[in-house]
């Protein structure tokens, strides 16, 4: 629980890691791509207050006393949510693996919950791994790469008919939250990345499930709202938008949560501190502090109070995973796909 | 032939992800140009894992920019610090395409669309722009619509408009309308007050994204903070 002034919050960090990436765990022969990886993440940090800052060595590999210490103490994080990431070709033992994510999550009952992936062009045998992890891990979301290269495929659309067996999968496992990194990616070249049409079309033959955009789609943040506000069941990660902008872009900061709010709404918006590239407590401090700056550029955009806040920050992700939040947390409507506001002209 | 000549070429060299010239993003890390005329120039984007499609468009770019001014003779454009440096070098240097970079794992054509694809997004953003000027001055809606290209002010947005258009195949005559959709057709009334809420989207989503890049680039190169926020 996040507490200042007497006021507590029930704070769901929907986008964490606890990452391998140091040294000893590149892979021999790609030592490049696994430290150009993880030296590209050290510089998003750069984007938030410098005392925040830590050296690359660290970055690269941190313990678990310093991750019970950000998200749990110093944070107050009620429940973190593992977005797993394998990257075997670079990291011997995977950068942050269901598996690895797991045993911490085992340490901290109630504190984690793990997220598995799947990869429809796996077949058979990723149908049955997905099974397992779901059994092992009691897995209620996935984390999804669509842009991955995997055996000369570049890439794979949620569209594809294989992509519709594995969420059909899901269903049937009790799977009900479809994360979908949208984002920078390795190796896709001449394609861009983060087109979102296929989580358009997904999430309306799918309406049993969640769709939750990664990042927004950044840096495409338009094409995901123009999709998100047609689409009940398709929500807006925040991770990178707070962690990125907040801080080292004020005003672009506030255009963006402007431009989400109008489309998306409050109800569907999900906190995430994608740490440890950001710790989480200065940007839950500063997003409760945080309010349009003055000027004409912001007057129209819709406004964000503290019920707002606690939605975005805990009570709408707390009802996709189904974790219990006490009464005195609790403000209307949290998390109702029904709530949500579609624009009517959109 | 002097460095003046060369940096005034690559200005005309836009970021295709973020409509900004490469210049003014501080892509260019240095630029030398020898008494015969031989030009050197360096490019570091934001981060060494930029996109390769877009960092090969950029060089490749500059290489076509420079190579244009009569008085240059040799001309060298090298991405630094990149993890495709390398191939996108190499395929500039032999005067090839994408495909030349990686060959086998890539198409030209899927390039040539994805820059087209960003060159529509980045008109309906820069129209927006004069748009919402024009409307903040005082003209009426149905003159807004009604109004030809030689009716626009000579400011730079409307010259990159112009230019955007040329690029794209959209009439841009003086008797041309000022404002078209991105297919080009032109802009009725009573469309303008939905293409100006998603118009500014879109420049929203154009200006965090070269926030992001400018940030991460003054905390890769250690530069000082810019001002440049909307």
């Amino acid at each position: 629980m996040y507490s200042r002034n007497g006021d507590k919050y029930f704070v769901v960090d929907g986008h964490c890691h606890f990452w391998d990436a140091s040294p000893a765990n590149w892979v021999p022969g790609a030592e490049q791509y696994a430290k150009g990886w993880i030296e590209c993440f050290h510089a998003y940090m750069g984007l938030g207050p410098a005392d925040t800052h830590w050296p690359l060595e660290k970055f690269q590999k941190y313990s678990e006393e310093d991750f019970v210490k950000d998200m749990f103490e110093d944070a107050g994080v009620d429940v973190g949510i593992f977005q797993s990431t394998y990257l075997k070709e670079w990291y011997t033992t995977g950068f942050n693996t269901a598996a690895e994510n797991a045993k911490m999550a085992e340490k901290y009952p109630g504190k984690l919950i793990v997220n598995g992936r799947f990869d429809p062009r796996e077949g058979e045998a990723g149908m049955r791994e997905l099974e397992e992890d779901a059994k092992r891990y009691n897995l209620q979301g996935v984390k999804l790469y669509t842009a991955e290269w995997y055996k000369g495929s570049r890439g794979w659309k949620l569209t594809d008919p294989e992509a519709q067996m594995f969420l059909d999968k899901c269903k049937e496992l009790g799977i009900k939250n479809v994360h979908v990194h949208k984002g920078p990616t390795i190796w896709p070249l001449d394609k861009d990345a983060f087109d979102v049409k296929d989580v358009d079309i997904a999430a309306t033959s799918n309406p049993e499930l969640n769709f939750i955009v990664e990042h927004v789609g950044l840096p495409r943040i338009e094409d995901f709202c123009f999709m998100a506000t047609q689409e009940p069941n398709v929500y807006a990660g925040l991770a990178v938008v707070i962690g990125g902008l907040m801080h080292a872009r004020p005003r672009f900061f506030a255009k963006v949560m402007g431009e989400l709010l109008f489309w998306v709404g409050e109800d569907k918006m999900l906190f995430g501190s994608d740490y440890a590239i950001w710790e989480p407590k200065w940007q839950i401090d500063g997003f409760l502090d945080w309010d349009y700056p003055e000027g004409d550029d912001f007057s129209d955009y819709p406004r964000l109070d503290d019920a707002g806040k606690r939605k975005i920050l805990g009570l709408n992700a707390a009802k996709l995973y189904g974790i219990e939040v006490p009464a005195e947390f609790q403000v209307a409507g949290a998390g109702d796909k029904e709530d949500a506001q579609l624009v009517e002209s959109a | 032939m002097t460095r003046e000549r060369v940096i005034d070429a690559l200005a005309e060299v836009y970021d295709p992800e973020l409509d900004e010239p490469i210049t003014r993003l501080g892509f260019v890390s240095s630029c030398e140009v020898s008494p015969d005329g031989d030009v050197d120039v360096a490019l570091r984007l934001p981060t060494p894992q930029c996109a390769p499609n877009f960092a090969f468009l950029m060089a490749a770019d500059a290489r076509t920019a420079v190579c244009r001014l009569p008085l240059a003779r040799r001309v060298t454009i090298r991405l630094e610090d990149h993890y495709t440096g390398d191939e996108i070098n190499a395929a500039i240097a032999g005067g090839e395409g994408f495909t030349g970079a990686f060959p086998g794992e890539t198409d030209d054509d899927e390039l040539g669309a994805l820059r087209e694809l960003f060159q529509r997004k980045a008109l309906t953003a820069r129209q927006a722009a004069v748009c919402e000027a024009m409307l903040a001055g005082g003209v009426d809606v149905g003159d807004l619509t009604r109004t030809v290209v030689a009716d626009l002010p000579d400011d730079a947005s409307v010259r990159r408009c112009l230019e955007l258009r040329c690029a794209l195949g959209i009439e841009s005559g003086p008797d041309a309308p000022a404002f078209v959709l991105p297919d080009g057709e032109p802009l009725t009334a009573d469309q303008l007050p939905r293409w100006l809420r998603m118009a500014r989207l879109v420049r929203t989503s154009l200006e965090a994204n070269g926030g992001i890049c400018r940030s991460l680039l003054q905390v890769r190169h250690d530069l000082a903070t810019d001002s440049q926020e909307g």
